[in-house]
């Protein structure tokens, strides 16, 4: 059905990540990449690969920003961006023909590709650009939120995650119930103050994102501004430890 | 966004034949339009042929045509589902209404008269369907607001009415009601636009770079690095930018071409009758259409998404 | 609108079978080695992700790693053996049989061997087998031979080596879990790539520890650091040296750390113009000495005394003496190293300095790490505790990439022992089989050689003196890229960037074969691509090239391989086997030796064969002792996989580490096991020894640990390891250019080894810099590695290119608005030597007189199996266009290569340039641009649309799906300040490990 569950899914599983330690580093996109090309939207496909505007199928980009104030301070932070398998989904509901549909047990918004007819208006709904159209299938893709693999017994415990999650080499990336406030992923956003991406545009997206902590001039403990050098009547620092070392 | 062909050529067309219709049914019913056969027919042909090649044109770009028969399941929440449903049920009032007026015009009138009000409405609603479809898309500023839906049934009449008016003065009728109404829908539709255009120059989206980032406590936000090199398919469908100077320059085209010489010309229908007239209006028609279409154009690329905020936009 | 009635979802299947079979191998999809599980479907990869078992990666897996599909499926794979013919570059060739191919490289080889078996120069690039290609050049019995790390990071392992006996690169790691302070300098990603990320990971997430980041640029790991300091490139030695004059002014030293673990108490002999001066004083037993408190001298082995650091005193000589530590502290006391002084240079304000100094101080005293693990020294004293000092640094090619990169390496190393930070709790730590002893040994062979004779050892080594050079009588270099030359005496691995120049200008001498393996020579590992181009096309008067014959072998269609007479093309690392071996650069960490291989996963589609098993044919068919056995059949019929397991350096010593021995028992040591390999693949190709907690700190003074390196071979004997912040071989090449001992400098060489061989760690500024006009010349122009790219190897990646498949030039805003560029204008990026264009990039996050981009993007026409119109070669650009190899001129015109001067590594970060905006009419293309490399015979052309995974789509299984499964990055360290959240490592959580692991 297009329309969202009539019962808002108990349990939201959803992706947190953490841009105060994400490198930027594209393994989770690619990864990703990687596994849904054989995964439940096969094939991502590409556009001239080898050529001069090659282009495909992505669910997970990383982008890269700069934020900077009038005190100077800047930043760089590096930015992944997956779908984000919203509450009240845009690219649900206008879907005219069910394809695009939120499931009811987990909230993850998925996409039946025998129905779409590639009218891309979910992608003109979403605010967030996590529709993904494939050009050659004529049909709409997206992030699965791994649902072929993350509930899949044939694959060891370990592997039953998203690709972009396990692969993650800083470990930004972590993934859970959302819609269970003592889930250990709930807990994590309570600690860290995650935060939804343009909670304006009213889509209540279930990813969130924690914040880069504030800079850290000093260290963890004091703030130490500089050391205070050792002076006593002796003629220098060598002088010093002469006496130091011989007067022992 | 992307303007594309398509669409363009869609809502534009079936606009008008949508208008023209609209026109027809009521005229017809008012007594208005005391039409012989023949000028009767090839309106509603032209309403008919208009609206149904714009529908067939909407389903080119679909990247499977084949299953556009699903899109009519989802009336319940969706409102492109809802133009499609309206859009077929339109056929059902208003081509029963068509071929009483043309062939039994004396069996039962009261009736027909029923059905013609009928399809009068379903005409309005599915205009209106089609212009929700932008109007209820948040992340395009340009689109989610009033002016749209307004828009989309003013421009339709609009563009009927002066069809209708070329319609009439190459049969040789001249009607001055229908010249008032296009110079009074004209003058409107005008306003309308310049009033739509004010609003879009003087606010701005509700999303930002940085509430897209969330990153606005921390300062302003520039992107630095693009996830890929070249435009990927949200950048090539909805990150289109079209330069200020360019875009004023066609919103003057839609302006001179769809309303203001058309108005001019239609004043001169007053003064003139026969074959000048008929000349005047169809070069009415001419330059409305290309205003319009032109108009259509810029709805889309004046139309920025807010997932272009991600990719170096610093407003949408 | 919440009017659905959504029902179970049914559409999609959510246990799938995903694959047929899962194989365990190694990816080198860099140079990192992380243990992969590679999923197969009808023989094609359907998947590949981390081992999570894996000691280096821990089933973590990188952009690159995770792209090895399109690798093992890229249009360049090389085909067949191509014999050139054509001219040189211009890439055309007809493919030939491997016997042909064979039959050609050895006839080529045995006539150069017959004569002179230097007349082959052997370099192979980035070579995980060293310790295999090594041995096969030196039974080969050429003196020239190298890997990549000449032009890499030699300055790191050589300043490491001779400074703590083991070095930044891959070769040591912070201690991620007790670190509380963390200072990476220079680093864009490193060898470490998931480690480093994983343990940045983990230290931000605890809240106690600090991240500081010393790099002119602020992208990648410096984005995260918790202070970033955008530093000049090519000063980071005098901001060091400026926090060492703090620290020593603030008596914030490990006095005690000094005296134990380095030569810091050590007299040095003070003797002006005489040939002990600055040579460590020692006794009749040849023991260095150190002196009392009371004034008494004794042998720096006593164990019951508490050596002085301070003082003036004679020795039984009459001669004076001092401390190391003396001379060390008198020398950055000094005014040269006042924060007043170098605060400009650097570009870092001085109270920025001065606080940094007081927080390392604060962390490493005030935050002493007591650990209660008792343990006993090398002079068999128990210690109760391992005391920790919780800083740790991390250094790569910014400081090693300079030509003042030895030096500046060094005295980053000063400072960690100055905080006594180096192998203890919280500091940075020795991966075996580091530590070993400063300078390590053996010495390089190959001062003579002689036809159809191999060389009295490896080619490559540590020179400890003079005698060590290779060099002639006049004291003329011996090796063709000059190392262990009066040039570059300490060239520990080689300077690969200078091979072809040298073969061309036949310098020292002419060389007959150029074989080359695994590296882009031609391309982006030159320094300069113009030149060297010119240099491999260069023909004599008689028509014949100036570099006879050329045999490269490559996996892909690199441009280099354009410029080869015969390739031998080499398989994917899926499609073959190789070990990563404790003889070579294995994959250990801190508190474990470990080893590992890789085994084909995917069968050969073409006619190719493994680069290891092609040497291995060649040293038979060239009957290279070693190579055959007594009947003069091959030794390894079997190829490489045989070599593996039946090779024997030492008896008992082998490739591989584990399972050694017909009973698997031997760990490191035993017999040769013929089912080896087997054993390893069943561990998922890895093997590991973990060190006892008292072996696992102070390794270079810590009995138990030496004892045990000893046994696994890795240091001659049990003897302590003494760090050296005075360096005695230094000073030791000073002394000969001075005028003294028989083996000295050629007179035009005396006041450059004078001058750069400090025993003391020095600044000076980079030669480029020292060169040029600063007004003509005023930025710096550096590259940073993508995460995502290895090299020129990542961009015939399908996936990895969409992500990066061109390159601006990166500039501050106030810079490009000084030149009024825009973002997207095309600029001239000028040097000393010429001229690039690229389009500009403006940031923010970068050090307003540094440009810079990423490496290595920029493709030539033709090769990678791209289009001719890819944007790598249109749009995307090399600095190696414009940096000049050779420095200019001296008065007498000589001209040295563009590297450090003690250990000749290319100093591809001193290039100066200027900008300038492009003319509207030059914007549009890079130039300067090569005609494109012609297509090879056989190549797969490339597809248009690329569909991969579309008939890899899993069936369904039947079985029920699982309950799903929460995963917390971090977990450990999230567990510290997150009550609720339950401790794990690698997300299998504590108590549950049963459950997590049943299946
Ligand atoms: N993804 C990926 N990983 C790789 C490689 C790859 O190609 N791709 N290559 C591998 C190889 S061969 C090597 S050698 C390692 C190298 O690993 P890195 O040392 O990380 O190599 P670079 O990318 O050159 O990073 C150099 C960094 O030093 C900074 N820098 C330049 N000059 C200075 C200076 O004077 N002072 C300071 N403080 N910083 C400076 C630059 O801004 C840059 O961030 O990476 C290895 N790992
Ligand atoms: N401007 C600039 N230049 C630089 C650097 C820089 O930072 N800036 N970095 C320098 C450094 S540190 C390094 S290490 C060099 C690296 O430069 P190179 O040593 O040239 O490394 P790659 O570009 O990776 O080229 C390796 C070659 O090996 C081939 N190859 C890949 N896999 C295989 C295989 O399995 N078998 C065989 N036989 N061949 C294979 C690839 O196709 C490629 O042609 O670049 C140096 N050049
Ligand atoms: S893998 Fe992790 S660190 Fe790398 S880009 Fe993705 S989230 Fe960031
Ligand atoms: S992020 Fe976009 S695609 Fe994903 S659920 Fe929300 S609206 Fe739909
Ligand atoms: S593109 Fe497909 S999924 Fe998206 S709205 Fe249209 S039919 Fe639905
Ligand atoms: S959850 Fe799966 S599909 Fe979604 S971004 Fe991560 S890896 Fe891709
Ligand atoms: S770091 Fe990435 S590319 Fe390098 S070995 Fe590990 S997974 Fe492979
Ligand atoms: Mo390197």
């Amino acid at each position: 059905m297009t329309s969202l569950p009539v019962n808002p899914p108990k349990k939201k599983l959803g992706l947190v990540i953490d841009l105060d330690i994400c490198v930027g580093c594209h393994a989770c996109a690619v990864n990703c990449k990687e596994w849904n090309s054989g995964g439940h939207s096969a094939p991502m496909t590409d556009t001239d690969p080898y050529g001069s505007d090659p282009t495909g199928v992505w669910f997970n980009r990383i982008h890269s920003f700069e934020v900077e104030n009038d005190a100077g301070d800047g930043r760089t932070v590096n930015f992944p961006k997956s779908c984000l398998h919203c509450d009240d989904a845009p690219c649900v509901t206008v879907c005219p023909t069910g394809a695009s549909y939120k499931r009811e047990e987990d909230g993850i918004v998925l996409v039946n590709a025998d129905m779409c007819i590639g009218c891309k208006l979910c992608s003109w709904a979403c605010p967030y650009g996590a529709r993904e159209y494939d050009e050659d299938e004529g049909v709409m893709k997206k992030c699965t939120l791994c649902v072929d693999k993350i509930y899949n017994p044939n694959l060891p415990p370990e592997s039953r995650v998203p690709a972009c999650v396990s692969t993650c080499p800083v470990g930004a990336r972590s993934f859970g119930d959302l819609g269970d406030p003592d889930s250990e992923v709930s807990q994590l956003v309570a600690a860290r103050g995650g935060y939804d991406l343009m909670p304006e545009q009213e889509c209540k997206p279930t990813n969130k994102y924690l914040p880069p902590r504030p800079k850290k001039l000093g260290t963890a403990r004091t703030d130490v501004q500089a050391l205070t050098p050792v002076t006593d009547g002796s003629a220098g620092v060598i002088a010093r430890w002469v006496d130091k070392f011989l007067s022992a | 966004m992307h303007p594309a062909k398509s669409v363009i050529f869609f809502t534009t067309a079936s606009g008008a034949g949508y208008g023209l219709l609209f026109l027809l049914l009521a005229g017809t019913m008012l007594n208005i339009l005391a039409l012989a056969f023949w000028p009767l027919f090839i309106g509603f042909g032209i309403a008919f042929l208009l609206i149904t090649a714009g529908l067939l044109s909407s389903t080119l770009h679909l990247g499977h045509p084949e299953r556009a028969w699903r899109a009519i399941s989802q009336w319940r929440s969706s409102w492109l589902s809802r133009e499609g449903v309206m859009a077929l049920f339109t056929f059902a009032p208003t081509g029963l209404y068509a071929l009483h007026r043309l062939f039994f015009s004396d069996l039962y009138g009261g009736l027909m008269l029923l059905i013609g009000v009928l399809g009068l409405v379903s005409i309005a609603v599915t205009v209106y369907c089609t212009a929700m479809i932008y109007a209820s898309l948040r992340p395009i500023h340009a689109w989610f607001n009033r002016y749209v839906p307004a828009g989309y049934l003013l421009l339709s009449l609009t563009t009927g009415v002066i069809l209708l008016n070329g319609l009439l003065a190459l049969f040789g009728y001249a009607i001055s009601s229908v010249v008032w109404l296009a110079i009074i829908l004209l003058v409107i539709a005008a306003l309308w636009k310049r009033a739509y255009w004010r609003f879009l120059d003087s606010t701005k989206s509700i999303s930002t770079p940085e509430s897209a980032t969330g990153l606005g406590e921390f300062g302003t936000v520039n992107l630095l690095e693009s996830p890929h090199s070249e435009a990927n398919y949200l950048m090539k469908e909805m990150g289109f930018r079209i330069a200020r100077k360019h875009s004023a320059k066609l919103r003057r085209i839609v302006i001179g071409a769809g309303f203001l010489l058309p108005a001019v010309l239609m004043v001169l229908m007053f003064s003139f009758a026969g074959p000048a007239a008929a000349a005047i209006s169809v070069v009415a028609v001419i330059s409305a259409g290309i205003g319009v279409v032109v108009e259509r154009w810029l709805f889309f690329a004046e139309a920025r998404h807010a997932v272009g905020l991600y990719y170096g936009a610093s407003r949408a | 609108m919440r009017n659905g009635n959504a029902t179970r979802d049914d559409r999609v299947d959510t246990a799938p079978l995903v694959s047929d079979e899962v194989k365990f191998t190694t990816c080198y999809m860099c140079a990192c080695r992380c243990g992969i599980k590679v999923h197969l479907k009808d023989n094609q990869v359907r998947y590949i992700e981390g081992n999570p078992d894996h000691p280096v990666n821990r089933g973590v897996l990188c952009a690159k790693g995770s792209a090895g599909i399109m690798q093992q499926n890229s249009p360049a794979k090389l085909q067949k053996p191509l014999l050139r013919t054509g001219e040189r570059g211009a890439g055309t060739f007809k493919e030939i049989e491997w016997d042909e191919a064979l039959a050609l490289a050895s006839e080529w080889l045995s006539d150069v061997r017959a004569d002179d078996p230097s007349k082959l120069a052997f370099f192979t690039g980035r070579d995980q087998s060293q310790s295999f290609t090594g041995w096969w050049a030196k039974q080969f019995g050429t003196r020239n031979f190298a890997a990549h790390g000449g032009f890499c990071s030699v300055n790191m392992a050589a300043a490491g080596l001779y400074s703590i006996g083991g070095s930044f690169w891959e070769f040591g790691e912070p201690d991620w879990d007790r670190t509380k302070y963390f200072m990476m300098f220079g680093v864009a990603e490193d060898h470490d790539s998931n480690p480093i990320k994983m343990g940045l990971g983990k230290l931000k997430t605890r809240e106690d520890a600090k991240f500081v980041s010393i790099n002119p640029i602020r992208t990648g790991y410096s984005s995260i650091a918790d202070e970033w300091i955008g530093i000049r490139p090519g000063t980071d030695g005098l901001f060091v040296m400026a926090i060492i004059q703090e620290l020593l002014k603030a008596d914030k030293i490990d006095w005690n750390y000094l005296i134990r673990y380095t030569n810091a108490p050590w007299l040095v002999i003070q003797a002006p113009g005489e040939a002990e001066d600055g040579l460590f004083a020692r006794g009749e037993d040849g023991k260095t000495l150190i002196a009392t408190p009371d004034g008494t001298i004794v042998s720096a082995e006593a164990t019951d005394v508490d050596p002085v650091l301070v003082g003036d005193y004679t020795l039984p000589s009459g001669q004076k003496a001092v401390p190391a530590f003396q001379l060390m502290a008198e020398r950055y006391l000094s005014e040269d190293y006042a924060i007043e002084t170098v605060a400009a240079q650097t570009g870092i304000d001085g109270g920025t300095i001065r606080r940094i100094a007081a927080e390392l101080a604060e962390a490493a005293f005030d935050e002493e790490i007591v650990l209660d693990i008792p343990w006993t020294d090398w002079a068999g004293r128990r210690q109760e505790k391992m005391i920790g000092r919780p800083v740790s640094m991390h250094a790569m090619r910014g400081i090693s990439a300079h030509s003042n990169g030895f030096h500046s390496c060094r005295a980053i190393h000063l400072l960690q022992m100055l905080l006594g930070t180096v192998d203890v709790p919280g500091g940075f730590r020795h991966k075996p089989p580091f530590p070993k002893p400063c300078p390590p040994g053996p010495a390089p062979a190959g001062k003579t050689t002689a036809a159809n004779t191999p060389l009295d050892g490896m080619p490559l080594g540590f020179p400890k003196g003079p005698e060590d050079l290779l060099v002639d009588a006049a004291g003329n270099p011996l090796r063709i890229d000059k190392a262990y030359s009066w040039e570059f005496p300490l060239a520990a691995h080689g300077l690969m960037h200078t091979v072809i120049r040298n073969a061309w200008a036949g310098e020292p001498a002419e060389i007959d074969v150029l074989f080359m393996y695994m590296a882009n020579m031609g391309w982006n590992s030159s320094m300069n691509v113009p030149d060297t181009v010119r240099y491999l096309t260069d023909k004599k008067p008689d028509g014949s090239y100036k570099i006879p014959k050329i045999i490269y072998s490559d996996a892909y269609h690199s441009e280099t391989v354009a410029y080869a007479d015969l390739v031998l093309p080499d398989t994917t690392y899926l499609e073959r086997w190789d070990c990563i071996s404790l003889l070579d650069r294995p994959i250990s960490s801190a508190h474990a030796a470990a080893d590992s291989i890789r085994q084909p996963v995917v069968a050969l589609d073409r006619d190719v064969r493994p680069f290891q098993d092609v040497l291995l044919d060649l040293g038979a068919r060239l009957q290279l002792p070693g190579f055959v056995d007594e009947a003069g059949a091959a030794q390894y019929p079997g190829g490489y996989s045989d070599y593996m397991v039946n090779h024997e350096r030492a008896p008992g010593l082998g490739p591989l580490g584990g399972w050694r021995g017909k009973d698997k028992s031997g760990e490191g040591r035993g017999p040769v096991n013929p089912d080896q390999l087997q054993d390893y693949i069943d561990n998922g190709c890895f093997w590991t020894k973990h060190f006892t907690e008292e072996q696992s700190y102070y390794k270079f003074a810590n009995k138990s640990y030496l004892d045990e390196a000893t046994y696994m071979g890795w240091i001659a004997a049990p003897e302590r390891i003494v760090m050296e912040i005075y360096s005695e071989t230094l000073q030791k090449f000073r002394q000969a250019a001075n005028g003294f001992g028989d083996i000295q400098p050629p007179e035009h060489l005396r006041g450059r080894v004078a001058r750069f061989f400090d025993p003391l760690p020095m600044w000076y500024a980079p030669f480029v810099e020292e060169a040029v006009e600063r007004a003509d010349f005023p930025l710096h122009a550096v590259t940073q590695r993508p995460m995502h790219m290895y090299h020129s190897w990542g961009g015939q990646n399908a996936w990895l290119r969409q992500i990066t498949d061109q390159n601006p030039l990166f500039m501050h805003v106030e810079l490009a608005k000084k030149h009024n560029i825009a973002e997207g204008d095309w600029v001239w990026i000028k040097s000393s030597y010429g001229r690039v264009k690229a389009k500009a990039k403006l940031m923010t996050g970068v050090n307003k007189q540094t440009v810079w981009t990423w490496n290595a993007i920029g493709k030539r026409k033709g090769a990678w199996g791209l289009k001719e119109t890819a944007p790598e070669a249109e749009k995307g650009f090399l600095l190696n266009q414009i940096i000049p190899e050779l420095l200019p001129p001296r008065d007498d015109g000589y001209r040295y290569s563009n590297s450090d001067p003690v250990t000749g590594q290319a100093a591809w970060y001193d290039l100066r340039v200027n900008i300038e905006k492009c003319a509207p009419a030059d914007c549009g293309e890079t130039l300067p641009m090569m005609a494109a490399q012609g297509s090879l015979p056989g190549a797969v052309p490339p597809v248009d649309i690329l569909r991969y995974g579309a008939a890899l789509k899993g069936t369904p299984s039947g079985r029920e799906q699982t309950a799903h499964r929460e995963w917390i990055g971090n977990r450990d360290e999230i567990a510290d300040h997150v009550q609720t959240i339950k401790p794990g490592y690698g997300n299998k959580i504590k108590g549950l490990a049963a459950e997590e692991t049943e299946e």
